[in-house]
């Protein structure tokens, strides 16, 4: 009933609007010389607001975004980004500048004649070659960004981690000492088992389950990601990666620690962002937040999908040690 | 040909019609039909996403079981952005758009008499509009509506133990996207043959406006890519019902282990992508072609590089066939595919720097005519642009990682596919209101329209790439899990104010549009001074279009302040006089 008194209001308020200009007669339809002339003035206006938008949102948003790359393959990803950040932001300015400037410039005006001007080979050439160029700079600097981040062949003694995506939450496996995973499927989740892992396979007795994801500084991470029921993306946002997580199949990241979580905590941008937060969350009656690095599920997976998340921790590599050989490993758990 | 008027009954004219007019404003009117619904729904969405915990009498009246005190549940929450997309995508910027345009203007633009086969026409008008019902009807099972996303990945949207919506609501959707993909092949097929074989005399393929040049490739596009969307819907209907494991394999769920072995859902992204992709095409091609030829017209000037322009509708076209993979850098796929998915895909951008380039050339030095689809044209060129180049982030494998599925790729194609297109419809609705309904929009609601909708649209999408950047997944029923994410509430404030501004926005719309149909002032034959042939007809319909002879055509379409002549137009049918160039 609600509902339909809603939709009430809505029509009666379109009748109201025709109804008002009906009465201030304003029913025609074609634009006047009057009409050319404020509505190219307004372009101009929507112009200002236009940049006013854009600098008002670089000078209130920049705190929000995230800070420095915490990973090695980051920095580089940060540099590109930045260049074209850098390149985009220019060309936008110059051709919003230009839309505007022309329909401010070149407003309609009675008896004048508009320029026949159909074609210009050099002109076509000129806007088709710049692009070109300027796009096979960026694509040849991107390709190897992207082969640099996605190539994890070369690593000497990289640290192999499995993460476990379920509905709705996340799970991982150290390889163990012989740095080397155990076979795994669904088929095999039972009890503790959580994760599927094959018992039967020589590889997976010494393998390490745990709840939260520790890295060591400095070591190369390769990931192995794997779903136990729908799709799920592993998001580490501040170390600029991202994977899948697909049901019947393992998928593969790496990335290298470059900053603790303790270092990150101090670093400047990092906080100027959770004072920011913090002053939210006081006004809010909230406790403060402390920064952690996270691992957010980023691809649409179900009821809870806004809600899993684990929570990584960077340190140096002896602590890291020290700490993974605190863990039980399957054979232990199992038992 | 014949154009004799037989006898009409109600039914044959206003509801089996098979005459392209009247198809094109069904089209038109059930588009907006479900705009209506498709945008409302991203205004409840927005209020949840902004105040999550708050309770609003707008979400208890509409949402009925799926909301607790007036907050919605998370399972509606994914459903209501499922079918927004679906809605938005489908029933407005593609059929809305290209069913009534292109319905409208082939053979009106060419100098037919109607489509190639008007039955065809009009059953592909019904299907549409049994899609419609169908996906209308899907909001109202038990369960609730598909809620899988737009793109209804699987597993998800295969298995109703994953989410409530993928039982009987994905059901349903399947069957109505089924059911639409036969519609938009047999429009498609109409409109390229129509193209191709009824051109009036004179009417080279080089001569046609760009609106049917626009027309003519979204078609060929969808019909080589939408048959294949179809054939990953029919696949998921046989993993979802009769057990076969195409898109499934390894699965746990709900404390049993499903019999689904060997199939990948990586598979099923290639070919909802190999659609997926051409469809953003499919819905802004028209709307760049509308634009072109509105933009020409109230410049009163030739829209620049014509051929330049239709050499980019052909690349993009292309092109836009072997770059899907951009929306799978992430999905686990082979990166050297990415690689070459990168270099197809920052390809495009050459065609669509032409594009603008040359509608700002068109713009320079002309004697621009401020009518609202003029205002319209002008807003898309400039949505476009800002929306096109933060693909030149989103195409770059290397930097989609971090920014893949954050609201910056929302803020993107909403800015680049979304606003742009419907600034098209707009322009088009404006533009072409005298031809679909033989009045006049007015136009001091047109540019209220037209200035709040603008302000609004970069009111929302320009702060939401701040919050993309933020590290921000999209399809978040709320931010409250997260204290990392604690300062892009305000963000978000903002943004649900600014859509609720546009969304309300729309009603001056509504109120212009049906009520000009019934006290529009009545239009002139030609209002616009245009060059088309479009407007050699008369204002009240009839069957056949010309009441004699087809007009012979002796020129192109944009011969605006030509030298020479009194007038700053000269229409196609014009002969060229002794001794003049033709352009």
């Amino acid at each position: 009933m609600t509902a339909l008194l809603y939709v009430l209001l809505a029509i009666v308020i379109c009748v109201a609007l025709w109804q008002i200009t009906s009465i201030l007669n304003l029913k025609s339809a074609i634009a006047t010389e009057r009409d050319n002339n404020t509505q190219g003035i307004l372009f101009a206006a929507f112009g200002i607001f236009f940049y006013g938008l854009m600098i008002f949102s670089f000078w209130k948003y920049s705190v929000i975004l995230l800070p420095e790359s915490a990973s090695f393959e980051g920095e580089e990803y940060d540099t590109l980004y930045l260049i074209t950040m850098l390149l985009i932001l220019f060309v936008q300015a110059v051709m919003q500048f230009l839309l505007f400037y022309f329909a401010f410039k070149y407003r309609g005006i009675k008896g004048r004649k508009a320029l026949f001007y159909a074609d210009s080979t050099k002109l076509e050439i000129i806007w088709t070659v710049i692009p070109t160029l300027v796009l096979f700079g960026i694509v040849l600097y991107g390709l190897t960004v992207w082969n640099d981040v996605m190539d994890a062949s070369d690593a000497e003694d990289p640290l192999i981690v499995e993460v476990y995506a379920k509905q709705f939450q996340w799970e991982a496996r150290y390889a163990g000492n012989d740095n080397e995973l155990g076979l795994a499927n669904v088929r095999n989740i039972k009890g503790i088992n959580t994760m599927g892992v094959d018992m039967t396979d020589k590889n997976a007795q010494d393998d390490i389950p745990v709840r939260e994801l520790r890295l060591p500084k400095g070591r190369k991470v390769i990931f192995k990601f794997r779903s136990q029921d729908v799709l799920h993306s592993a998001y580490m946002p501040h170390f600029r990666a991202q994977m899948n997580c697909v049901p019947g199949m393992v998928t593969q990241f790496a990335f290298t620690p470059k900053l603790t979580t303790e270092e990150m905590r101090v670093n400047e941008k990092t906080m100027a962002k959770v004072d920011g937060i913090n002053k939210i969350r006081a006004e809010k009656g909230e406790d403060a937040y402390e920064f952690d690095y996270l691992l957010l599920c980023n691809k649409i997976c179900g009821s809870s999908h806004y809600n899993m998340q684990m929570k990584i921790i960077v340190e140096e590599e002896a602590d890291f040690n020290a700490w993974l050989k605190d863990q039980k490993t399957m054979a232990q758990v199992v038992q | 040909m014949s154009n004799h008027h037989h006898k009409e009954t109600f039914i044959t004219k206003y509801v089996f019609s098979t005459d392209h007019k009247m198809i094109a404003r069904q089209y038109l009117v059930t588009g907006i039909f479900m705009g209506v619904i498709g945008v409302f729904m991203s205004m409840l969405f927005r209020l949840q996403i902004a105040w999550p915990d708050q309770s609003f009498s707008l979400i208890e009246a509409f949402l009925g079981r799926h909301q607790d005190g007036g907050v919605m549940t998370p399972d509606i929450y994914l459903a209501l952005v499922t079918i927004h997309g679906t809605i938005m995508v489908f029933f407005v910027l593609t059929a809305g758009l290209s069913g009534t345009f292109s319905n409208l203007l082939i053979p009106l633009q060419i100098g037919a008499r109607d489509m190639a086969s008007g039955f065809l026409n009009m059953v592909s008008y019904w299907l549409f509009f049994l899609s419609s019902v169908i996906m209308v009807i899907s909001l109202f099972v038990e369960a609730g509506p598909a809620s899988a996303g737009w793109t209804i990945y699987p597993p998800l949207s295969a298995l109703p133990q994953a989410i409530p919506g993928s039982g009987m609501g994905m059901t349903l959707w399947l069957i109505s996207m089924a059911i639409f993909i036969a519609s938009s092949l047999l429009g498609s097929l109409n409109y390229i043959v129509t193209v191709l074989n009824l051109r009036t005399v004179g009417m080279k393929m080089t001569r046609l406006p760009l609106t049917i040049w626009a027309f003519f490739v979204t078609a060929i596009i969808g019909v080589v890519s939408f048959p294949v969307l179809l054939s990953a819907a029919l696949l998921l209907m046989f993993d979802r019902s009769f057990g076969t494991s195409f898109f499934l394999s390894d699965i746990f769920i709900q404390g049993e282990v499903l019999h689904y072995q060997g199939g990948s859902p990586v598979l099923y992204e290639h070919l909802f992508w190999f659609l997926g992709h051409p469809e953003v095409y499919i819905v802004l091609l028209p709307a760049l072609g509308i634009t072109s030829e509105i933009i020409s017209t109230n410049s009163r000037k030739p829209i620049f590089g014509y051929r330049a322009m239709i050499g980019s509708i052909i690349a993009i076209a292309f092109l836009s066939t072997i770059v899907w993979g951009h929306h799978m850098f992430v999905s686990g796929m082979n990166p050297f595919l990415g690689s070459v998915f990168t270099f197809t895909t920052l390809l495009i951008a050459i065609p669509s720097a032409v594009k603008a380039f040359n509608y700002l050339t068109t713009l320079w030095k002309g004697n621009l005519q401020m009518n609202p689809a003029m205002l319209f044209s002008i807003g898309l060129v400039s949505t476009f642009v800002s929306g096109g180049l933060t693909g030149l982030v989103l195409g770059d494998s290397a930097l989609d990682i971090n920014v893949h599925d954050t609201y910056f790729v929302v803020a993107h194609f909403h800015l680049v596919m979304g606003v742009s297109a419907i600034y098209g419809m707009f322009a088009g609705v404006y533009h072409w209101f005298p031809k679909l309904f033989g009045r006049m929009m007015n136009k001091t609601l047109g540019y209220w329209h037209f200035w709040i909708t603008a302000v609004a649209a970069y009111g929302v999408f320009f702060p939401m790439h701040f919050i993309g950047l933020a590290g921000l997944p999209r399809r978040y029923y709320a931010n409250t899990a997260f204290p990392l994410f604690d300062d892009v509430a305000d963000v978000n404030i903002v943004i649900t104010l600014f859509a609720i501004l546009g969304g309300a926005a729309q009603l001056i719309f509504l109120a212009n549009f049906f009520i000009s149909i019934y006290k529009g002032k009545k239009a002139e034959q030609n209002p616009w001074k245009s060059n088309t042939l479009e407007w050699t007809t008369p204002v009240e319909h009839i069957h056949g279009n010309w009441p004699g002879e087809l007009p012979t055509v002796h020129r192109w379409a944009y011969d605006y302040s030509k030298p020479g002549h009194d007038e700053d137009f000269v229409t196609q049918t014009t002969p060229l006089y002794e001794g003049e160039e033709p352009s």
